[in-house]
């Protein structure tokens, strides 16, 4: 069991997602810190958010926008504010400027284009395509058969 | 001497690939049948040479031989002997081998049973079976061989990731490499076809129960790392919109609209390139998946190989592949000649409709997932795309195709009156309806998501049930639910899918909207209210697994005084590979899951604790369960047997 004590101590445990001690009084505030948080990514895991993440830089994360929404911001003003310290990277939802019109627009371009290019061809399958006309031997012979 | 064997054993079966792969498409071209008859034997021979790699693989675990790097690098003796053997493929070299016995095993049941298949069809599938063995074979044999010995061996291996030793995950991979291999399987088919320069309902009929595996396959797999994620992270996330998640969604998705385009093809001779199209685009995306995982471009938390020499390797099968495929595509295609004709308004517009919405959403999926690369290539933009994204840019996909799943899968083939379904479905509509209104009325939020999905969900459902009652005909209500007993499975597969679609959708929105959460700090002995169940903190204490360190709770769960349950989640700390884990305990119910964590003491005494309430959480499973059941159900159709029973009539003659 003394074993089991001294490792447990060299692995110091990390912070494990949202802490009690960091949670605001009032629920409403809190509300939209966990909201908030949900939407910026952890700097240094992968593909976590801060809402969830275990490491050091998250906790500093989640206690600065609990500390910018005490202060009164809204809370556009809490994310603005952390992406212009962190950069563009934290944001989990790209926001629509310049190129990332074309990630926002992929979805629904192609479901013009491919709905377009479906009604096409469906309007397409509504006859047959008519027979290729017959070729003068094939009518010569088509006379000669009526003749008979 | 096991160990070298395997590895000899996975040498000769490249071979044997490559000549499976060269001499049928050559004998199939040249029309020479004594080469196209090597396809058969080749394929059998494969697959049990793969199998011996994989046993001594396998061998090597479990007897925790040491002097294999692989197995230094992923076991431990200490560690249970299921993970001893789930951890022969919880890596990246063994993940492959795995990945190449499946291809293998695909390929000799082709082989075994595609007896009815005609020669040249059926020495073309083989032969491009082939070429995707000999290309994987060469990537695992020239970037990551598993069977690489030490010189000087260690006492004791580094242990396999801790988060991996698990039940559900033991059993993840192997479901999904089922499926994004088995989705091979209709590639080949697709290629033989643009070669043999045909395509027909019976060749539908051939690629339809290997597409339904595949998708049933992924559907398991894909439900059995989402109820991981649930469980053993921590917090009740099912689906995250990782990379690794997404590399298995798009070919789901794909292969959806692949099982509904081959019915197509099957039943009316119609769509006949689109459905070729996607069969290549299903196992691309399986391969582009792959190379997601296995180069670590992207990376995320699944990735356990992240080595640039193997993420090239794979790029470049994946741009022979899918170039040569769609090269030949687009030479061939135009020779794919639609028959059927039909109008507007019809189950084969239905159908289209499907395909389209089913593939743009997983194209939604593709972009979301490659832009951060795109963007850091092509502007040096550093950005993220993550859950917020896809739920809002993916979701209304899926609500148009449940919106649409019920009247298009009551319009019949050819020409249909909308406004006669329309009113056959009119009481399913107000119902939903009614629910909807019902579930807001009810809630407390002012949140729409939950409304709409149950809402939506019912429609699916009811929908589901609807169309599979009115395939009885008309008559007396017994005569009908007699007939209900005699129909087709493959009606009661649909039914089944379609349903399990709906619950899904349902389930997503319930967690989502209704999950309720509480964290904070409670002391020994104390209780706490927990959506109207209290939960008592009983006592912490610590233990010791046989390859961990455990902190464990009792927590006791009651209602209104009544017992309810006595549940210990744990925080375990795995010392070999210094890894601490939480262990959730859950009370599982059929309309909600309470869910327990214990996290740290706390300097003021006390523990961190964290539970949650949520709400129909089973219901994802059971949803997922239903899809899987009813591809089941219409892989069993009696016109897939019908080829069975043929041959053996056949035999009988013979005698």
């Amino acid at each position: 069991m003394r074993k089991a004590l001294i490792l447990l101590a060299f692995l110091a445990s990390p912070a494990f997602a949202v802490q009690p001690d960091e949670m605001l009084p009032d629920p409403a505030l809190e509300a939209r810190a966990r909201a908030i948080s949900q939407l910026l990514r952890c700097p240094v895991c992968q593909g976590e958010n801060i809402d969830d993440s275990n490491a050091t830089i998250s906790r500093d994360l989640r206690l600065l926008v609990r500390e910018r929404l005490v202060a009164g911001d809204s809370d556009d003003a809490v994310v603005d504010y952390i992406v212009d310290r962190y950069g563009e990277f934290v944001l989990f939802e790209p926001r629509a400027s310049g190129a990332n019109w074309l990630l926002w627009l992929a979805g629904p371009g192609m479901l013009i284009l491919g709905g377009g290019a479906a009604a096409l061809w469906l309007r397409g399958r509504r006859q047959a395509p008519a027979p290729a006309a017959l070729t003068p031997e094939e009518e010569a012979r088509l006379r000669e058969i009526l003749k008979e | 001497m096991i160990v070298e064997l395997g590895h000899f054993a996975l040498v000769l079966a490249l071979g044997v690939a490559l000549a499976q792969a060269v001499l049928p498409l050559v004998g199939a071209w040249r029309g020479w049948r004594g080469w196209m008859a090597v396809a058969e034997p080749a394929a059998v021979v494969q697959l049990m040479l793969v199998a011996v790699a994989f046993g001594a693989l396998t061998w090597a675990f479990v007897t925790s031989d040491f002097s294999l790097r692989l197995v230094v690098l992923n076991s431990h003796t200490d560690k249970p002997m299921l993970y001893k053997i789930s951890g022969v493929w919880g890596n990246h070299e063994g993940s492959l081998l795995l990945w190449v016995l499946i291809l293998a095993l695909f390929g000799a049941c082709a082989a075994l049973f595609g007896s009815q298949l005609p020669q040249s069809l059926r020495a073309r599938v083989l032969g491009v079976q082939g070429l995707i063995g000999v290309a994987f074979m060469s990537f695992l044999l020239f970037t990551s061989n598993p069977f690489l010995r030490l010189v000087t061996p260690p006492f004791n291996g580094e242990d396999l990731n801790p988060l991996l030793q698990d039940p559900g995950l033991a059993f993840h991979p192997p479901f999904l490499y089922l499926g994004y291999v088995g989705m091979s399987m209709a590639f080949s088919f697709a290629v033989a076809a643009l070669l043999e320069g045909r395509i027909d309902a019976a060749w539908a009929r051939w690629v339809r129960p290997w597409t339904l595996a595949a998708w049933i396959f992924l559907t398991i797999g894909i439900a059995l790392g989402s109820w991981w994620a649930y469980y053993e992270l921590g917090w009740g996330g099912f689906w995250f919109w990782d990379p690794v998640e997404n590399a298995s969604f798009m070919p789901w998705l794909f292969g959806a609209a692949l099982l509904h385009s081959a019915i197509v093809v099957e039943k009316r001779e119609s769509l006949k390139a689109w459905t070729i199209l996607l069969a290549i685009l299903a196992f691309g995306f399986s391969l582009i998946g792959t190379f997601i995982v296995r180069s670590g471009v992207i990376t995320s938390v699944h990735s356990f190989a992240s080595d640039p020499e193997r993420g090239v390797f794979i790029l470049i099968i994946l741009g022979l592949f899918m170039g040569g495929a769609l090269l030949l595509f687009g030479l061939r295609a135009s020779a794919m000649e639609a028959k059927g004709i039909f109008a507007m308004v019809s189950r084969e517009s239905a159908l289209v409709a499907n395909n389209l919405l089913l593939a743009v959403a997983s194209f939604v999926v593709f972009v979301g997932t490659v832009w951060p690369l795109v963007a850091e290539l092509l502007w040096d933009r550093k950005l993220s795309v993550g859950a917020p994204f896809f739920n809002a840019a993916f979701s209304p996909f899926m609500i148009g195709l449940a919106l649409l799943l019920p009247l298009g899968a009551m319009l019949p083939w050819k020409r249909a009156q909308a406004g006669r379904v329309m009113r056959q479905l009119l009481p399913v509509a107000a119902l939903a309806f009614a629910v909807a209104a019902l579930v807001y009325a009810m809630q407390t939020g002012r949140s729409a998501l939950v409304p709409v999905g149950a809402g939506l969900g019912l429609w699916v459902v009811a929908g589901a049930l609807l169309d599979l009652w009115t395939r009885t005909g008309r008559g007396a209500f017994a005569a009908r639910l007699a007939r209900l007993t005699r129909l087709p499975r493959a009606d009661w597969g649909r039914a089944s899918a379609h349903a399990g679609l709906g619950v899904t959708i349902f389930a997503v929105a319930a967690m989502n909207g209704w999950a309720t959460e509480i964290i904070k700090v409670v002391q020994v002995g104390e209780s706490f209210d927990l959506h109207g169940y209290q939960v008592k903190l009983a006592e912490v204490h610590e233990e010791e697994g046989p390859n961990y360190l455990s902190t464990s709770a009792t927590m006791e769960v009651t209602r209104n005084g009544k017992a309810v349950a006595t549940l210990h989640p744990e925080k375990r700390v795995y010392p070999v590979q210094a890894m601490p884990t939480t262990e959730a305990a859950l009370d599982y119910g059929l309309f909600r899951d309470i869910y327990l964590v214990i996290g740290d003491p706390q300097e003021s005494g006390g523990w961190a604790v964290r539970a949650y309430w949520k709400p129909f959480a089973n219901w994802l499973w059971i949803g997922a369960g239903l899809m899987a059941l009813g591809g089941l159900m219409s892989l069993s159709d009696r016109r897939y047997r019908v080829a069975a029973g043929a041959r053996r009539a056949q035999a009988v003659a013979a005698e």
